[in-house]
């Protein structure tokens, strides 16, 4: 299989000279495996298992026809189907009555089909690897920079020795200093899998050494038991330093993975901070806040979707302010219809929510159904980059970014608003403040509908990482009131220290622990806190703890 | 406060009565006794639609024995010991002659005794880890040898794989699962370093760890594979982070025993083109029966976006093995059916015929699919024949000398062939 992949590669670069210009079935005595004109390989896609069809794809690759290069492409995506009418083998693309028809060799529209009258050419994922790295030989000296990136990159992944010459005339052919670092990578991967002189090898290591990510690691790792004792110890000594600088790469991948759990917590936390914290209303309803805003979220989305998807990047940014007033009506509702005849009986407040929150789930799936939404992740929340190794997830960078803009946006509205002002009056002296003329009634109602809006808020966040189903708000309730105990009740520095220490000690455990036992030693964790500080991290003093 | 619960009582006496009154027509009563609230109402009022579908397609067809079926729904609201009790009250209040229900595992072995003790039947849809052969129930769902190992099969021969990640939802199936896996994996020559183990609790959301330690797994430079017993809704957030974090399927595959079209539904797949599943039947199959059942079912539910999976298939054959066997042996007497239903064969969706084996296990195909753009699978590997499923593993050593066979002389869910006796495991 190797074998005819090479050949395939010397016969492309050979042909990209001058002979690539003409077509190769006016050509036909440049090669054997020309013989077969493209049409009838890929006639021939159907027959046999993966290991023949793999076959046939480094017959169409060495071609070296550039038609083959689209081919390709499309049997990997699953394009290329059968016909069960005439057994022809055509491309097809969704549209009509199920697949517009297409010849695959000259692009012709051949009418269309109804969806089960094309049986698809099976492609696996180990086909796949195959037609990339056929690809990557096609396309190493593509016009196109992003083509020949990726070609440098499967080169790179599968390191084959025998494409050096191709990298070696790629890399001189070469202009962008992005890609020349990938080709020398890739040819310093192959270098190792050579039989090429001792001197190349050590050359090789180094590079790779500075690479340094886990692709190198693994290849010199092989490298290390070389049979060669030079290139061996070269290797062992690469090892210990790539492996020493990711260990102290790993510490600071662990403080991001806690610091991005810690901006989750302090999310679904920060609206029970204010009821529970400030209030001291037990709301066991505040999961299914979260669980109302990430439907919000969903239905926001549907309703882009049909009427508008060239907004859908934005549909994060609409969800917003529906998904708070929506948990902010809903908590409003709460504090008026439940908590309001409850106060000072913390027992049956947190019965009467509990109550509350089976009703949520259940209207929920009733309206909705038991299975899980598809929220869709815009394309600023997907993917991920790199600083040095560290490898960040966009989703999770800009929930941290939120989760601190939603704690900054908090604080500013109850220390420069005068409705914080007067939330900030009735939580510490209530007949004080009613005296003064503040409606404590409705400044209670307000408080509440600010803690459940910002649930709503977390809800839209959460809905990129988690199921958007009526379960959703049951997962995150304990841990939100775990992280309002331990910060210290009443206080909202208080939650965002809780949330990030206990973030960043849950992913420090979690690699030595599993993620069963981590969490377990977390509460352990807090109950022994709390029996050392009764009143969390960040205990408030003076009177206002008395009443 | 008052008021509202004496109406609420009296509505419930009306319902009563109500039912009561139907019962005069004598109908044959159908228990379905599966999560209609609580975290398992995601996949199990799914079931229950389909069998309501398949009870009511029955009954226009005129019935069992000339007499309509009635169904009678229970909701044990995902909570393990209210199973037992709604199984009690399906078999002693409602009379039901067969249930067909539960999805966990815990669920099922809560229900065990109730279904010994009152002699029902029942018929359990979904694929489980085995060691378990009892006489009052039928697992049409796949035990290990027709999911677990035949995937780990296709992934050494097709993929070449070396290195296995086994990762789970911390109970009693995964753990089953991945001990015969981890027997099986050793058995075939693979070393303990070779192998990581990983548990999570229900529910996980948080990926990121457990996502990039894989990855550090998978590169020391052995093509490596995830083997996932993950359950439940903790899959959307870990392929989303396996999306994420760049791991795909080219690089490290995962195959899955507990995802099928229903958890791909609320997932954008894009990502995850690629990543495999193991099971008995996908919706995908192309055949003429399927396509009746998927029309059958889009047309029953009222939405053409609605998908069929391998549990709803499960609860086809069983079903449909029941009523062959109801009108074999001439009436719904447990007994009766339990004795006419071995060997019992009826069509199943992937254009066979499934056979019940004396063991209550069934044969069926083993299929392994690729995941789609558009959340359905591409089948990419199939068994040449129907497997028979095993009670108890033959990679456990516990296990490996047991059978099961409930015909007359026998008549045992635990035989010992090295003792000779019935009873050889502690079950």
């Amino acid at each position: 299989m190797a074998r005819a992949l090479v050949i395939s590669i010397f016969l492309t670069l050979g042909l990209m000279g001058g002979a690539i210009a003409q077509s190769p079935d006016q050509s036909p005595d440049q090669s054997p495996v020309q013989s077969q004109s493209l049409g009838q390989l890929v006639a021939k896609l159907p027959d046999g298992g993966y290991d023949d069809r793999a076959e046939i794809v480094h017959q169409i690759a060495a071609t070296g026809d550039p038609r083959a290069i689209g081919i390709l492409e499309a049997l990997s995506e699953g394009d290329i189907r059968q016909l069960k009418s005439d057994k022809s083998v055509v491309r097809v693309e969704k549209g009509g009555a199920g697949y517009l028809l297409f010849d695959p060799v000259t692009g012709d529209a051949l009418g269309e089909v109804k969806r089960r009258g094309a049986k698809k050419v099976k492609v696996n994922n180990g086909l796949r690897r195959e037609i990339a790295a056929a690809l990557g030989a096609m396309t190493l000296m593509s016009a196109n920079p992003d083509r020949r990136l990726s070609a440098a990159q499967n080169a790179f992944a599968t390191g084959n020795p025998e494409q050096i010459p191709a990298l070696d005339a790629a890399l001189e052919a070469e202009t962008v200093k992005e890609i020349q670092i990938a080709l020398l990578d890739a040819r310093a991967a192959s270098v190792m899998q050579s039989d090429l002189p001792v001197t190349e090898k050590i050359a090789a290591l180094d590079r790779l050494a500075a690479r340094g990510d886990r692709d190198a690691l693994s290849i010199i790792i092989a490298a290390a038991s070389d049979p060669d004792p030079v290139v061996a110890e070269a290797a062992a000594s690469a090892q210990a330093d790539v492996e020493r600088v990711r260990a102290m790469w790993s510490n600071a991948q662990n403080v991001w993975y806690g610091l991005s759990l810690g901006s989750v917590l302090m999310l679904a936390a920060i609206g029970l901070a204010i009821s529970f914290g400030v209030m001291g209303v037990i709301n066991m309803a505040h999961g299914e806040l979260v669980m109302l805003g990430a439907y919000a979220t969903y239905m926001v989305q549907e309703v882009i979707r049909t009427s508008a998807p060239h907004l859908f990047e934005y549909s994060l940014l609409f969800a917003l302010p529906i998904a708070f007033c929506l948990s902010g009506g809903v908590g409003v509702a709460i504090e008026r219809g439940v908590c309001r005849w409850l106060y000072g009986r913390p027992l049956e407040t947190l019965l009467a929510t509990w109550g509350v929150s089976l009703i949520l789930q259940q209207t929920v799936r009733s309206i909705f159904g038991p299975t899980n939404k598809e929220v869709g992740n815009p394309d600023w929340m997907s993917g991920a980059f790199e600083i040095g190794q560290l490898s960040i997830t966009y989703n999770r960078l800009w929930i941290f970014v939120f989760a601190l803009v939603v704690f900054a946006s908090l604080l500013l509205i109850l220390k420069k608003t005068p409705i914080g002002l007067q939330m900030r009056a009735v939580t510490q002296n209530r007949r004080m403040a009613d005296a003064m003329g503040v409606k404590t009634g409705w400044v209670d109602a307000m408080t509440f509908g600010l803690g459940a809006g910002i649930a709503g808020l977390a809800g839209v966040a959460l809905s990129q990482i988690d199921n958007v189903s009526p379960n959703l708000g049951q997962g995150y309730i304990v841990d939100s009131f775990m992280v309002v105990v331990f910060g210290g009740v009443g206080n909202l520095w208080g939650a965002l220290a809780g949330a990030f220490t206990l973030g960043v000690v849950n992913k420090f455990l979690e690699p030595y622990a599993g993620a069963v036992l981590a969490k377990v030693l977390v509460l352990v964790f807090i109950i022994l806190f709390i029996q050392r500080r009764p009143r969390g991290l960040f205990a408030l003093r003076g009177r206002a703890v008395e009443s | 406060m008052n008021k509202l619960m004496k109406s609420a009582v009296i509505g419930l006496a009306a319902a009563a009565i109500g039912t009561g009154a139907s019962a005069e027509e004598d109908p044959i009563k159908v228990g379905i006794l599966h999560s209609l609230s609580g975290t398992m109402a995601i996949s199990e009022t799914t079931l229950k639609d389909a069998m309501l579908m398949l009870i009511d397609e029955q009954n226009k067809k005129g019935g069992v024995l000339g007499r309509q079926l009635e169904p009678v729904v229970v909701d044990p609201a995902s909570d393990w010991p209210l199973f037992a009790e709604k199984a009690r009250e399906l078999l002693e209040v409602e009379k039901v002659d067969v249930v067909f229900g539960n999805w966990t595992s815990v669920s099922r072995k809560s229900v065990l005794p109730v279904f010994e003790e009152l002699n029902g039947i029942l018929f359990y849809p979904v694929q489980y880890e085995g060691e378990e052969s009892q006489r009052n129930v039928f697992y049409t769902g796949a035990a290990p040898n027709q999911q677990a190992i035949p995937a780990v099969d296709y992934l050494m021969a097709e993929e070449e794989v070396e290195r296995w990640v086994l990762a789970g939802t911390d109970y009693v199936y995964p753990r089953t699962t991945n001990k015969i896996l981890e027997a099986y994996l050793k058995s075939k020559g693979v070393a303990e370093d070779d192998i990581m183990i990983n548990y999570t609790p229900f529910g996980h959301s948080d990926w990121q760890t457990i996502v990039s330690d894989i990855k550090t797994f998978g590169s020391a430079g052995k093509k490596t594979a995830v083997v996932s017993t993950i359950n439940g809704d903790a899959n959307v957030p870990f392929y989303k982070e396996l999306g994420n974090q760049g791991i795909s399927a080219t690089d490290i595959p995962v195959v899955a025993f507990s995802v099928g079209e229903e958890e791909l539904a609320g997932l954008d797949t894009a990502p995850l083109v690629g990543h495999l599943a193991a099971w008995n039947y996908f919706m995908s199959v192309d055949t003429e029966e399927n396509e009746e059942f998927i029309e059958a079912w889009q047309a029953f539910i009222g939405s053409e976006d609605r998908v069929t999976n391998d549990p709803m298939e499960a609860h086809y054959i069983g079903f449909n093995m029941w009523v062959k066997t109801v009108e074999k042996v001439g009436t719904t007497d447990v007994d009766a059916v339990i004795d006419g239903i071995v060997g019992v064969s009826v069509p199943n969706l992937s254009g066979g015929y499934s056979a019940m084996m004396p063991n209550h296990h069934i044969t069926k195909p083993v299929l392994v699919g690729e995941i789609q753009d558009d959340g359905q699978f591409d089948i990419v590997w199939e068994t040449s024949g129907l497997v028979v499923g095993d009670a108890w593993s033959d990679y456990l050593p516990e296990s490996a000398p047991l059978i099961s066979d409930w015909r007359a002389p026998m008549s045992c869910g635990n035989f010992n062939t090295e003792t000779g006796a019935c009873g050889g495991l502690a079950n």
